[in-house]
């Protein structure tokens, strides 16, 4: 148990920056209603750009902005794949994704490049866990404050309604085309950004730290779901929710950890319990079917 | 106001599938005109307003509103031009949005989206209001979620929703099929008095004869993807439904095979 409190600090900075991840797959997979899979290239896309970019001088701000921007360009290709394509949206994403590996590899140079706290000055290091917490969770607050306003807006708006009813949006003249792959680019850019942050806080980049990021965004934006879903009905809070979900999401793998549990099997469980929240509608569902009351009060013909 | 030039639609064509939807549709509507249109299942009453919306392209032929050749201009662009209320209360309206958030994406039907508000103050006012005149209650549930309202609340807001920027034409694609009798009334009584209000071109499919009588000014019965009646002024008036089954036994050759038609 003492093991668990002390990487406790640790679960909550590493799940606030998995929670800002998770913001940007809320976009797409509730807001747009996209299960975009480029995520798991774009994250790495922002941790590698990052080092590059603070490797070349830049300050820690700017390459912040640099790493959301090439999110927003792999946002862009898939967008462009899913529309001027056609290709289905999971598939669009998995090339992208694809694609991404050997993008991530270029930039990056070789599959893992360090980036030293203290060779460069970086806001969210895990050496200095207390401030990176601080400073992850002011980002998180102001990105959840422009996406709210955004959303609020006319262009947001068209995309929420793209979302949730294509037909109408096209019916109201919305270009659904335009609405997709502006969120899409905004979402990845999102991510990128996580991936940025992450790479200042764990000190690297790799080519596989995204793997499964998807994953763990659903896991964040389900467990969020699950617990404030009833209480959170505005949109921010649903969104502050998603990044609750993060730390939760993060804290509860670091108590299994401390159970005993081996690390390699962390994103088996990962996978386990999204499937199983994620199927827990349906099953409730067919549940309901197949246990009509046929006895008793009966109201209806 | 609109002027349709020899469209045909055939869907997969060359295939065993391959159902000719319309051929050779020639049919001009005048300012202000009223049509409504009936027909059996099949006859391409659907595929002709859907033609005229974009939804999909139309094999030949030309579309022109007010003036403007729309036939090759995709949905949403021709949405400025076109206000739409559909059979199912559930394809016009987005049910995760609010009522005023959905009213003011109609507001903004052909407008650019910008980064402004999407519904400002001023708006939601004047929202209230046009919801009162409704008379459903609506008023005072601006900021609750469409998904919420019954399938006539959602129709009636639809149907304002295609009229709160005064549209060069309004199609409606039996808009009260899926309505009970007496909110199918209600609404079909709302709808003649936007379009009587705004003096709306507008083009009504209904599988109730009666309806189609009495409405509009002009009605138009289809089979097998051509118009083969069409009438206007008092000789519609004057018409019955008897005339409506006699006149499509003559031109089409056949019995009215409209199930839900002729049950109504």
């Amino acid at each position: 148990m003492g093991s668990f409190l002390n990487a406790l600090p640790g679960a909550i900075g590493q799940g606030l920056i998995w929670g800002i991840m998770a913001v940007g797959v809320y976009i797409t997979f509730r807001v747009l209603d996209f299960a975009d899979l480029t995520v798991d290239g774009t994250l790495a896309t922002g941790g590698a750009v990052l080092v590059v970019t603070m490797y070349a001088g830049v300050n820690v701000y700017l390459a912040l902005l640099i790493a959301f921007l090439a999110g927003c360009v792999t946002g862009l290709v898939t967008g462009l794949l899913h529309t001027r394509f056609g290709i289905p949206p999971i598939l669009a994403g998995i090339l992208t994704q694809l694609a991404l590996y050997s993008v991530n590899l270029r930039i990056l140079g070789k599959s893992n490049q360090p980036l030293s706290v203290y060779k460069y000055h970086l806001i969210a290091s895990m050496t200095s866990i207390g401030k990176a917490i601080a400073v992850v969770a002011v980002i998180a607050a102001c990105l959840i404050g422009v996406l709210y306003w955004f959303f609020g807006t006319e262009l947001g708006a068209s995309i929420r309604a793209t979302g949730c009813n294509m037909s109408m949006a096209k019916a109201n003249g919305i270009n659904t085309n335009r609405t997709k792959i502006m969120a899409l680019v905004l979402s990845n850019g999102i991510v990128a950004l996580a991936g940025g942050l992450l790479t200042q806080y764990q000190g690297f980049a790799d080519i596989n730290m995204g793997r499964g990021a998807i994953v763990i965004g659903l896991a964040a934006v389900i467990i969020g779901e699950v617990i404030f879903g009833k209480i959170f009905r505005n949109f921010a809070l649903r969104l502050v929710s998603v990044v609750i979900g993060g730390i939760l999401y993060y804290i509860v793998m670091q108590f299994v950890i401390s159970l005993g549990l081996n690390t390699d099997d962390l994103k088996l469980l990962t996978a386990a319990i999204v499937a199983l929240f994620l199927g827990i509608p349906y099953i409730r569902g067919r549940w309901a079917e197949t246990h009509v009351k046929t006895k008793g009060a009966a109201g209806h013909a | 106001m609109l002027e349709i030039r020899g469209v045909s639609k055939t869907f997969n064509a060359k295939t065993i599938n391959e159902k000719k939807a319309l051929e050779n549709i020639n049919l001009t509507l005048n300012e202000g005109d009223f049509v409504t249109v009936i027909g059996g299942n099949g006859a391409g009453k659907s595929t002709l307003l859907n033609m005229i919306a974009g939804v999909y392209p139309v094999d030949c032929g030309s579309i022109v509103i007010d003036g403007k050749d729309v036939t090759r201009l995709s949905e949403h662009r021709r949405a400025k031009f076109i206000g739409r209320v559909f059979q199912d209360p559930r394809t016009g309206t987005a049910a995760d949005m609010q009522i005023d958030e959905n009213l003011a994406i109609a507001a903004r039907r052909g407008l650019s989206k910008s980064l402004r508000p999407g519904v400002t103050r001023a708006e939601r006012e004047r929202y209230k209001e046009l919801l009162g005149q409704l008379d459903l209650g609506l008023e005072t549930r601006l900021t609750s979620k469409v998904g919420l309202l019954s399938g006539g609340q959602r129709q009636a807001v639809t149907l304002l929703m295609a009229t709160l920027k005064k549209p060069k034409l309004l199609l409606l694609d039996e808009h009260t099929a899926a309505l009970d009798p007496k909110t199918a009334k209600k609404v079909l009584e709302l709808t003649r008095q936007i379009v009587e209000r705004d003096g709306l071109t507008t083009v009504m499919i209904t599988h109730n004869m009666k309806d189609a009588i009495a409405i509009g000014n002009r009605l138009i019965m289809m089979n097998e993807g051509k118009i083969i009646y069409d009438v206007s002024g008092d000789e519609k008036k004057a018409l019955k439904t008897a005339d409506l089954l006699e006149k499509f036994k003559t031109n089409a050759g056949e019995e009215l095979d409209n199930d839900r038609m002729l049950l109504s």
